[in-house]
């Protein structure tokens, strides 16, 4: 039977075998010696029509109960943040999602400019001279940071990590650097912040660099200057995981001397998905930009001196230095650096700082609810932006599980690390005050 | 396709907008109650949607795509994204799914991906998989890790040679490199496959592993690989399958049985889930048995009749990036699988090997073939016959005109001026002879007007590009660019 995808009219095969000079199409396979050939077909389930397999999506869905039938408060590092319904109407055109990489430039110019003008919002944002065209995710994205500080400081062997990153972060950089033989420090928190005292114990003249996340995981707000200070004092790098969204309103790190900010993208505009595809970025100044991996493109002009778009510096990656690039990765997520793109283009100068006050006007009163009821006590006395950490009283499991009765999904459970009795609640713009009496109304419920 | 170079900021002006917003229905607060410094403005553009949705119409066709023309990639696998693929990945059910809901709330997320896993299991003859990689080079730095893993657990601490042929994908030795392997690179035989001599001279007992993909980057099968495999795992290393070349023998030959022991795939090129102008993909990685323990955390497994994430793993290397995968590539790749059923699989390599044959027989008059074999799923050129001072990168330029994207060129890097064709099974007999009469007719030019090739492109939306002045301007943002005017 023919399959829709594999354009082949009658006869053609034929007329093709005839030109190649051979009878059947195993004879194109007579390289694969006999004992290796499969001589059963592939236990996989048989092929679907377009309707049966509609039909089957259909029904795993029904297994999810998706966000939008309840009302989240999760975050820890993926946040429900609106999406304009621009983003989803530009990745879909064809001309985007079903181009190659800009390899040629002659024909991929809008890929390109895409990723220019990505580079540059990211720059903004951030306060640092270049951004590289994406990284798969923020966890990888941190450990490929602590890899740039690596490179750049002789003889180190140890890297410093703040324990308030994302859990995640913490796993993968440990698994990225185990294979490289550098010892990962970690630096432990003190009333929800990063305890620099304790850093400084920790650090010695191996020392690369330290990556510190702010908001950090719990929510709360670290200390970018005090951080910055240390790293420069102590001749390493100092390497910012940021919130994109709170950098509508905070100073930017590169203005706070930072040497790398590097993050997750998912919160522009790039939606849930159970975990991915979101995008990481990666920004530094002029001075480490040559131990950059990943793409990077640059303004040029064709023959005619036309505005044009390349990816330059290419010497840096694996498909030309090989064994000698700065990392192997290829992979920019081009579609959703488009997405993020497209999310800050369209919420732009003043729809930046709105998101980002209403996210953090909405958590504090949520915050601010919940210690009302008395079921609560606080945990930490820093700042936090638009995600806390609250200590239940009672049982978390109890008050979770009610929650979930409420149609609330009321935030992370923290005793899966190590932290018994605390709940981590992120609020985002698109939660309404009603919503949140209602959470309020239900923890007065179990409480009492 | 056209030439637009305007940029989102020289639109912009002062007081437009592009979003909408509830009202803040709470009482408002001031940044200051985050104790920070607190930037001053954020220089962003103030464009209106419409202007926006413009902007990105415009810059779009200045791209080539695969739903518009043919992409003779090799290596790449530009096959069809099939839309109904695109479609399920956007139903809410599936993907409005926070990646810490409670497990019980995402049992239809990890059934799909757990179907996945088999199916990736069945199709390469290995045991278990992973889908946590981003990427296909992700998915290498995954596996070389697992076999780090495996040979510190049996004590064989003085393994730190690994092996890949110089015909290798860039991300082999530059994967190595990032595992803390020193690489060897061992010399190819004429036809791009793996000289047994010179592979036994490099195996001993520092061997950590080969590298290998087959078919070769030269798209020719080699049947030696039991034997290499063989030898390798006699001097107790472990083979490494590039799983990039998948889509020359789903249903026809695995891995697996060739002796591999760890592989990864690239989805977005065997199950045609879309490119996105460089991303996202997704390298799922498939081993056998021993290298189980050593997958990263947390697996999908099933429990009685419940799917659950498992992380209690002692061996496993831990984490390559957040979460479970990129799950939205995933489901792609899982509705192709479902769509083409095995038996749609088998045909696509059948095809895709077909195509490539065809395609090779037909060219191998004007340009040069360096072997006279079959080849798989892709071949490679060694540049044209009687070139005068014609390079593969002009005949690569020349081919935008005539509306095609060029193969891949100057890789592998064995073989001079390389021309590397892959079809794929997703393109007509018409399209690959409308192909092959632009090739010819190259060639033809080459001899009687090679100006018009050196002076090639000249239909597209802008000529040959100056890569030199890119790399030395070193403009990566406006501002740099409103910076260099000023200079």
């Amino acid at each position: 039977m023919i399959h829709r995808y594999i354009p082949k009219g009658d006869g053609e095969k034929e007329k093709m075998l005839e030109k190649i000079g051979v009878e059947s199409i195993d004879d194109l396979f007579v390289d694969i010696p006999k004992e290796l050939k499969l001589t059963e077909p592939l236990k996989i389930p048989e092929a679907m029509s377009e309707l049966d397999l509609l039909r089957r999506a259909q029904e795993l869905g029904e297994k999810n109960i998706p966000i939008t039938s309840r009302v989240s408060f999760l975050g820890a590092g993926v946040y429900d943040h609106y999406v304009p319904l621009l983003i989803d109407h530009i990745i879909s055109r064809s001309e985007f999602y079903t181009s190659y990489t800009p390899y040629q430039p002659e024909i991929a110019q809008g890929t390109l400019q895409a990723i220019f003008e990505y580079q540059t919002l990211i720059c903004r944002l951030t306060g640092m001279d270049i951004s590289n065209a994406s990284m798969y995710e923020g966890a990888s994205a941190a450990a490929e940071a602590l890899l740039i500080a690596l490179a750049d400081k002789r003889k180190s062997n140890n890297v410093l990590v703040s324990a308030g990153m994302h859990p995640d972060a913490i796993q993968v950089i440990k698994t990225y650097l185990h294979y490289r033989d550098v010892e990962v420090r970690e630096v432990p928190l003190k009333d929800g912040h990063t305890d620099l005292e304790a850093a400084k114990e920790l650090a010695d003249e191996h020392t690369a660099g330290m990556v510190m996340q702010n908001p950090n995981f719990f929510g709360e707000m670290e200390d970018v200057p005090s951080f910055a200070t240390f790293a420069k004092d102590n001749k390493m790098l100092s390497i910012l995981s940021v919130d994109p969204i709170s950098l509508a309103l905070l100073e930017p790190p590169g203005k706070q001397g930072i040497d790398l900010v590097i993050g997750d993208g998912q919160a522009l505009g790039n939606g849930l998905n159970f975990g991915g595809p979101y995008l990481g970025f990666l920004a530094v100044n002029k001075k480490h930009m040559r131990k950059m991996p990943g793409r990077l493109v640059g303004v040029s002009k064709d023959t005619e001196g036309k505005r044009a778009f390349v990816l330059t510096l290419q010497a840096r990656e694996q498909h030309i230095r090989r064994y000698k690039a700065t990392s192997n990765i290829c992979t920019n997520m081009s579609l959703n650096a488009l997405m993020a793109s497209v999310y800050l283009n369209t919420l732009g100068k003043e729809g930046m700082r709105e998101v980002a006050i209403q996210s953090l006007s909405k958590s504090h009163y949520l915050y601010n609810g919940l210690l009302e009821t008395g079921a609560f006590e606080e945990v930490f006395s820093t700042p936090f932006f638009k995600e806390f950490t609250l200590k239940y009283k009672g049982d978390v499991k109890k008050l979770l599980a009610k929650l979930l009765e409420c149609n609330i999904v009321g935030g992370l459970d923290l005793s899966d690390y190590g932290r018994e009795g605390e709940i981590l609640v992120a609020v985002t713009e698109k939660r309404t005050k009603e919503e949140m009496d209602r959470y309020i109304a239900c923890v007065k419920e179990v409480s009492a | 396709m056209k030439h637009y170079s305007t940029l989102i900021f020289e639109i912009s002006r002062e007081g437009k907008r592009g979003y909408s917003l509830p009202e803040l229905d709470v009482p408002e607060v001031s940044p200051d109650v985050l104790k920070s410094p607190i930037r001053e403005e954020l220089d962003f553009p103030e464009v209106s949607e419409n202007e926006i949705m413009r902007h990105y119409a415009n810059m779009s066709q200045g791209n080539y795509h695969i739903d518009g023309g043919f992409y003779p990639l090799g290596s790449c696998t530009m096959k069809y994204n099939p839309k109904i693929n695109e479609d399920i990945a956007r139903m809410p059910h599936l993907t409005q799914v926070h990646p810490l809901q409670p497990v019980e709330s995402v049992q239809g997320s990890l059934e799909l991906l757990y179907e996945l896993q088999k199916d990736l299991c069945e199709i390469s003859g290995m045991d278990a998989v992973t889908l946590q990689p981003a990427a296909g080079a992700h998915g290498e730095l995954a596996g070389i890790m697992m076999i780090k893993s495996y040979h510190e657990k049996n004590g064989d601490h003085q393994r730190t040679k690994m092996i890949a042929p110089d015909s290798a994908h860039g991300t082999n030795p530059a994967t190595a490199a990032m595992v803390g392997y020193d690489l060897v690179e061992i010399k190819s035989d004429e036809n791009g496959l793996v000289d047994l001599e010179e592979l036994k001279k490099h195996l001993d007992d520092k061997t950590a592993g080969l590298m290998l993909t087959n078919p070769s980057t030269l798209g020719l099968f080699d049947s030696q690989v039991r034997e290499i495999a063989d030898l390798v795992h006699e001097a107790g290393g472990l083979l490494y399958y590039d799983g990039a070349n998948m889509n020359a023998i789903m249903g026809k030959a695995r891995p697996g049985d060739m002796g591999f022991d760890v592989m990864h795939y690239n989805v977005h090129k065997t199950f045609s889930t879309p490119h996105g102008g460089g991303g996202p993909g997704a390298g799922p990685v498939a081993v056998k048995k021993i290298l189980e323990p050593f997958l990263p955390v947390p697996r999908i497994v099933k429990e009685g009749d419940k799917f659950v994430l498992k992380s209690d793993c002692p061996d496993t290397i831990g984490k390559l990036r957040s979460f479970y995968g990129n799950y939205g590539v995933l489901v792609r790749a899982f509705a192709y699988i479902r769509t083409m059923g095995p038996d749609g699989l088998l045909k696509a390599s059948e095809n895709a090997v077909l195509n490539a044959n065809y395609l090779m027989h037909i060219l191998k008059e004007d340009y040069n073939l360096p072997h006279e074999l079959i080849c798989m799923h892709e071949f490679v050129l060694e540049g044209m016959k009687d070139p005068g001072d014609v390079t593969t990168l002009d005949v690569a330029k020349r081919l935008l005109d005539y509306g095609f994207h060029p193969p891949t060129v100057y890789f592998p890097l064995i073989i001079k001026e390389a021309i590397m064709i892959e079809p794929t099974e997703t393109e007509s007999k018409q399209t690959l002879d409308s192909f092959a009469d632009a090739m010819i007719s190259i060639a033809k030019e080459a001899k009687e007007t090679p100006e018009v090739l050196k002076a090639a492109p000249t239909k597209t939306p802008v000529g040959r590009i100056d890569e030199v002045y890119a790399a030395r301007a070193l403009i990566l943002t406006y501002d740099d660019l409103l910076a260099y005017r000023e200079e």
